[in-house]
């Protein structure tokens, strides 16, 4: 799949915390406009997997093959300053990552996130879901066609859940890639167009919400039901 | 880097409580200790009745009038007396807490010191609220009156030098009013010598007159001796002191030093580890180190952020105490360069503190709890401690910035010692905390 289409790959990650090993070989890709979802249980390796993909981690094997022009990281917890409004902690990471005209990307954001009203407060005093679309939006100042999110939807009520992938999903569809980690199976089911599985550190499927229903082959079945059966089969 | 210490100060600027307590600790600390080194603590206030008001207080020792108001004025060298009217008034001023203790003389001074039987007694009244305040209050009064004792019996040596002097010269002597003259030794020698010669050689009275001659020779020989003996009386130890190590700085311009090395260690230590712990709190520290800011960038902002608003806020508080208390000037370059290096010295630590917490406030308490003990520490005096703890506490000591800090302030502000010394020091474990601090840095991620 490294074609032109690809914006970015990773090929047989390894990561080890001491005797435990974090990641075992696990290889992706994924291309321009593509929503991939990053699931598994606690301590499957997903936000490992991410920090690499990120650059925060250096994998202790394997590499990345086709490094996007830019990678837009979103940690799970906001990393926003409290003390300062959404646009001055916009304005900062802007300078920060040099853009040449901050101004003009600021309210861009402004405008994607939908918080220019709220512009002038201090992220402090924002509900969890502005935080995170401050939040989003400071991974996009650079205007990466990657964007890597780290549980985005955690602490969020079904209504910020909403806006939220509104938003997400207008970013795929300007062609950035998406790639998510998530616990929440069901907005793995209704967004992701991949699906990649991980357990233990091992990558255990990599492909759509419908093969993998496919693959546990089981009717009736809602795809939480169908995850966990999956899971079932591969001894998780 | 430069966005990254505009945001911390737009932070700071929105930290009002942080903020006031940065600018209002060191000032409320300059003012105060001014305010103490001004009035110095060898004036406290102490109620003072006088007895002796209105009658007379002059005593007659071996022909000389003493006047023992004037002696007992020595007392007020070193307090600062409240006249009052009564020795009741006097005791329930110290009751209220107006004044620290009460000196009261009896109006039976005089008559006691006259009479030589018994020795004139002074009363004095204080509350023993805790053993550091009854001992000062001792010693300050015990020194005082021993100053007051010394003196009169310079004055009492003295009369009874002259009064030896006349029975080994002879002269005049005047006793209420009347004079007389005194034979003396010496005389009575020279009268004795004539009248031996006119005895016939060998005679029995001329034998008697020789033992007589010769006792009043040994005793006028022996009386020269007396003002030296006197002299150690009046004086029995003299003190000569004689420092060996350390410079020659008054308690006033050490207090000085000692308020803004305090200063200095609190407000750089707690900014750093602050602002480092709160990159980590608010989660922005792994997208910072993302390619945007270096970790070693990071850790130089907050140092430069920590070391230039201390010693802003240090240099407020000298001007401040200078007020108070005289300031060399003209060494402004030096103090300036003392507080810069020993900022950056506790700014080192406190980013090696900061990344060693996970959050401001733990950070904060590890700030508090290490630097309060190590000032402490670096403040216990040689001879105070046994000699194995007393290498140890130099050894804990020389290995934290507040020593070299408060000793190069010290040599920067009194001239005390070399400056060049503290200097290296303080550079030297900058580096080394420095190190510490970008090794912590790796539990940030």
């Amino acid at each position: 799949m490294e074609t032109a289409t690809v914006t970015l790959a990773a090929r047989e990650l390894v990561k080890r915390y001491g005797d435990r090993t974090a990641l075992r070989h696990v290889s992706l890709s994924a291309g321009p406009g593509e929503l991939v979802a990053v699931i598994g249980p606690n301590g499957a390796g997903k936000t490992t997997l991410l920090s690499i993909l990120a650059g925060i981690q250096q994998p202790d094997e394997g590499e990345l093959t086709v490094l996007p022009k830019g990678v837009g990281w979103v940690p799970q917890q906001a990393a926003l300053y409290g003390k300062l409004t959404v646009e001055e902690n916009l304005f900062l990471f802007a300078r920060l990552e040099r853009c040449p005209n901050p101004r003009a990307t600021v309210d861009r954001m402004l405008e994607l996130s939908d918080l220019r009203e709220r512009a002038r407060d201090q992220v402090s005093t924002l509900s969890g879901g502005n935080r995170q679309r401050v939040n989003i939006a400071i991974g996009l100042l650079a205007e990466p066609e990657v964007l890597l999110l780290d549980e985005p939807s955690a602490a969020l009520d079904p209504r910020q859940r909403a806006r939220l992938w509104e938003f997400i999903l207008r970013l795929a569809g300007v062609g950035t890639t998406v790639i998510y980690a998530t616990h929440n199976v069901q907005e793995a089911d209704r967004y992701a167009d991949q699906l990649i599985v991980l357990a233990d550190g091992e990558r255990l499927f990599d492909g759509s919400p419908r093969e993998l229903e496919q693959e546990v082959g089981t009717t009736g079945l809602d795809f939480e039901e169908a995850f966990v059966e999956f899971l079932h089969g591969r001894g998780h | 880097m430069r966005w990254l210490l505009l945001k911390d100060l737009q932070i700071l600027r929105r930290s009002p409580l942080l903020v006031a307590l940065l600018v209002l600790y060191p000032i409320v600390i300059a003012v105060l200790i001014g305010f103490a080194l001004s009035r110095g603590p060898e004036k406290p206030e102490v109620a003072f009745y006088n007895g002796l008001a209105g009658q007379s207080a002059v005593v007659e020792l071996g022909g000389d009038r003493i006047d023992l108001a004037k002696e007992g004025r020595r007392l007020f060298d070193a307090i600062d007396p409240v006249r009052v009217k009564s020795k009741e008034e006097a005791i329930q001023k110290v009751r209220d807490g107006d004044v620290l203790g009460a000196l009261i003389i009896p109006k039976d001074l005089a008559t006691n010191i006259q009479s030589t039987l018994e020795p004139g007694t002074v009363e004095v009244y204080y509350n023993a609220e805790d053993p550091a305040k009854r001992q000062y209050v001792e010693n300050t009064i015990k020194a005082q009156v021993q100053t007051a004792n010394g003196a009169l019996t310079k004055r009492v040596a003295k009369e009874a030098l002259q009064l030896l002097d006349l029975i080994s010269t002879g002269g005049q002597y005047t006793f209420l009013g009347q004079s007389f003259d005194v034979l003396g030794l010496q005389r009575a020698e020279s009268i004795l010598t004539r009248a031996r010669a006119e005895l016939p050689a060998g005679s029995a009275e001329r034998a008697e007159l020789d033992r007589v001659i010769a006792f009043g020779k040994l005793a006028r020989e022996n009386l020269s001796f007396s003002d030296d003996v006197l002299a150690v009386v009046g004086e029995p130890i003299r003190v000569k002191a004689t420092a060996l190590d350390g410079g020659s700085t008054s308690l006033t311009s050490f207090a000085v030093a000692l308020a803004v090395a305090v200063s200095l260690m609190f407000i750089t230590l707690l900014l750093a580890a602050g602002t480092l712990a709160l990159e980590r709190e608010e989660n922005a520290f792994a997208r910072l180190v993302r390619g945007l800011v270096s970790k070693t960038g990071l850790l130089v902002e907050k140092a430069g952020l920590a070391a230039g608003c201390s010693v802003a806020v240090c240099l407020v508080m000298m001007v401040g105490l200078g007020l108070f208390v005289d300031l060399d000037w003209g060494r402004f370059p030096l103090w300036l360069a003392a507080l810069a290096v020993g900022a950056l010295a506790f700014a080192a630590l406190g980013l090696a503190i900061g990344g060693l917490t996970r959050d401001v406030r733990a950070a904060s308490l590890l700030a508090f709890m290490l630097c309060l003990p190590l000032a402490f520490l670096a403040l216990v005096p040689s001879g105070a401690v046994a000699p194995a703890l007393y290498d140890l506490i130099r050894a804990v000591s020389a290995v934290f910035p507040f020593k070299p800090s408060l000793d190069a302030l010290d040599a920067a502000l009194n001239d005390a010692g070399g400056l060049g010394g503290p200097l290296l020091h303080l550079a030297a474990l900058t580096l080394a905390f420095g190190a510490l601090g970008r090794l912590a840095l790796r539990r940030f991620a």
